[in-house]
């Protein structure tokens, strides 16, 4: 039960700046997640909270007390690390209980907490196990439950999934929900996969070269991206982008490219006002494209090139030209279409992303 | 025209001699042979010549005769071999003790990040690569009782008010042989224990420092029983070098004074070489085999039991 918070984070390596004035409330029981490509500056902060890395500037606060100076041993949280980091020259049994035998606890209570937690994570079969005959996603459980039997304020998780395969990795990632809803301790995870940030998150933390990008619950972050990194980062595949110049003709707004035109919706128009002749990033997310049909209004529809044609059975991914800027569309799997074949979309205009071209802040 | 030459390459039967060595025990026999005359020749054949020699009455001018285990009966009441026996269990066991601590702690401090890492790591071999003679005359320089640096040095910041006799007093003489020693061996240890601590991998410390472990716990409980299989490797080659040690005391001391700081291998040369008495050196020589044998089966079996663990 803890909250941790953090203010004015800096850290400086030698001439590099790799994280930038981080801000951060964590609620008590909140799963944060920080999400970001790398060198990003995710792992850095996760391993200043942790207290593995010192923190140049700035502060960090688990519930009221500022621990920057305490060493990792006294803040009272566990680490779950990308290489599992189990001891190899001991058992399970013995990874699980050596954070609590440093912390001279009662033999008959290490006992019982190892058991609970190795039916919890159902590894009570590999306890007399050595790490190096357990296989990847066994290594991963142990990890977990050397971090739960100590019972600790804070979870930590640097990038726990990214070495096991991708249908374990799915597994274990339902296995960590459902594990976070039956604890409910405060977690902070860092992954640079978007789709374990979203489907993990409470809230999500979007990072870019050290800095904050924006902080939100998932679909926040799906609906209104606050600049063009986190609209591309967030969601798979990713959004479409296209260089736009912002017009008005007749009282109506429109984001217009070569062979684009596209009017924009009410709300959008009257924020894109203000930016009437300049120059923006249009962003619309494949899922928001399909082919156009008598339905749709003419101002939001557009011809498209196609040139790849992915088949993914519960969809078609179509990469398509559209004008200058290259567009992916996710239609329906039962349409029959072919490369080099011209195709009339249409797109859902309240689901359309202005940015601005130099700051790339949504408009 | 092309094809028919590299047809025709291809179909040629190997020579009757190369034809057999597809044959695995011909092959095994061919790729063993170099290997078992050189050993043969050179460990084998010197090892059974000793034994016999030791088991002769020869000198220098003298072939001499078969006398059983006569050489060896006298050693059993030679108090200078049993004072060299003893010399070289104490010399081994105090010098390995001192190279395994200061080789471990350099090796930690080492494995730190710090400006200038590679050059101090270079830096810290110099001991290890300079001809052993020659590092040791220059040390032996420095326990000389009249030109001694350190009496010099201890005389001038006021430590003693008379010079020590390092290489003439039997006790000083054989701490002095083994700082050397120590001084010589500590670089190999320093340096076998840095690879060894660079394959442990540093998220286990950061793990043991989050479980709780403090820096001591965090070196007992993990990087020691981790360091543990190469730590005993190294023992053992420093175990038997030292233990088969020459150069130093010769050079030092040369077994002196009155005899008290000989070793195994000094011993026997200075009896079988300087004295001329062949198949009693032999004797003394042969004498460390069973010591040096149940020391190694031992640390053996110990490092076995390490990397099974």
């Amino acid at each position: 039960m803890a909250e941790v918070t953090l203010r004015k984070l800096n850290k400086r390596f030698d001439g590099f700046h790799a994280v930038k004035d981080v801000d951060l409330d964590i609620r008590d029981r909140e799963f944060v997640v920080l999400v970001g490509p790398s060198g990003c500056g995710k792992t850095t902060t996760l391993r200043m909270i942790a207290g593995l890395e010192a923190v140049s500037d700035g502060e960090i606060r688990i519930d009221d007390s500022v621990v920057n100076e305490v060493p990792p041993m006294d803040r009272d949280i566990a680490m779950v690390f990308q290489n599992y980091a189990l001891y190899p020259h001991m058992s399970v049994a013995a990874n699980m209980a050596f954070g609590l035998k440093m912390r001279k606890f009662e033999r008959s209570e290490i006992d019982q907490r190892i058991r609970r937690a190795a039916g919890i994570l159902g590894i009570e079969s590999l306890l007399d196990r050595k790490p190096r005959q357990l296989s990847g996603g066994q290594r991963q459980r142990v990890a977990l439950g050397r971090a739960i039997v100590r019972d600790p304020k804070v979870f930590l998780f640097d990038e726990p999934l990214s070495n096991l395969d991708a249908k374990l990795r799915v597994q274990m990632r339902v296995e960590l929900k459902k594990l976070h809803e039956r604890l409910a301790v405060t977690s902070v995870y860092v992954t640079h996969d978007q789709v374990e940030a979203m489907t993990l998150g409470d809230r999500v933390v979007v990072m870019k070269d050290g800095v904050v990008q924006q902080v939100g619950e998932p679909l926040t972050l799906y609906n209104n991206p606050a600049n063009r990194f986190v609209a591309g980062f967030i969601g798979s595949p990713a959004m479409n982008f296209a260089d736009v110049t912002l017009r008005e003709s007749n009282g109506r707004m429109a984001a217009e490219a070569d062979g684009l035109r596209i009017e924009l919706p009410p709300e959008l128009a009257a924020r894109a006002r203000a930016h009437t002749g300049a120059k923006a990033i249009l962003g619309i997310r494949p899922e928001n494209i399909h082919v156009a049909t008598a339905g749709d209004a003419p101002e939001h529809c557009f011809d498209a090139g196609i040139e790849v044609v992915e088949q993914l059975g519960s969809e078609i991914l179509l990469d398509t030209r559209v004008g200058p800027a290259l567009f992916v569309a996710s239609i329906e799997p039962t349409l029959q279409v072919r490369p080099h074949d011209k195709l009339r979309l249409a797109l859902r205009p309240e689901r359309l992303h202005l940015f601005d071209a130099q700051s790339e802040q949504a408009i | 025209m092309t094809v028919t030459a590299l047809g025709t390459a291809r179909v040629r039967r190997p020579s009757v001699r190369l034809r057999r060595l597809e044959d695995e025990r011909w092959l095994a026999l061919a790729l063993l042979s170099p290997t078992a005359v050189l050993l043969g020749l050179f460990i084998a054949y010197p090892f059974a010549e000793g034994v016999l020699l030791s088991l002769s009455s020869a000198k220098v001018g003298d072939p001499g005769v078969f006398v059983g285990l006569k050489n060896f009966a006298k050693l059993a009441d030679d108090n200078i071999f049993w004072t060299a026996v003893w010399n070289t269990f104490w010399y081994t066991g105090v010098t390995t003790v001192f190279k395994l601590g200061l080789g471990l702690w350099l090796a930690m401090l080492l494995n730190r990040h710090f400006r200038g890492k590679a050059l101090v790591r270079a830096f810290i071999l110099l001991p290890f690569i300079i001809p052993t003679v020659l590092s040791t005359f220059a040390w032996k320089w420095m326990f000389d009782p009249t030109f001694s640096v350190i009496n010099w040095s201890l005389f001038h910041l006021g430590f003693i008010k008379a010079r020590i006799n390092w290489l003439g007093d039997p006790t000083l003489a054989m701490t002095s042989i083994m700082i050397v020693n120590i001084w010589r061996g500590v670089p190999f240890f320093a340096i076998s224990l840095l690879a060894g601590l660079q394959t442990i991998s540093p998220e286990l410390n950061e793990a043991a420092a989050i479980d709780g472990a403090r820096p001591w716990a965090r070196f007992w409980y993990v990087t020691w029983p981790l360091l543990l299989p190469v730590t005993m490797v190294v023992m053992l080659f420093s175990v038997i070098q030292t233990f088969a040690d020459f150069q130093l005391v010769y050079v030092m001391t040369g077994g002196g004074p009155a005899n008290a700081t000989h070793l195994f291998a000094t011993y026997a040369y200075q009896i079988g070489i300087v004295s001329g008495l062949l198949s009693e050196g032999a004797a003394v020589s042969l004498a460390m085999f069973p010591f040096l044998f149940i020391i190694v089966v031992v640390q053996l079996l110990y490092i076995r039991r390490v990397e099974t663990r």
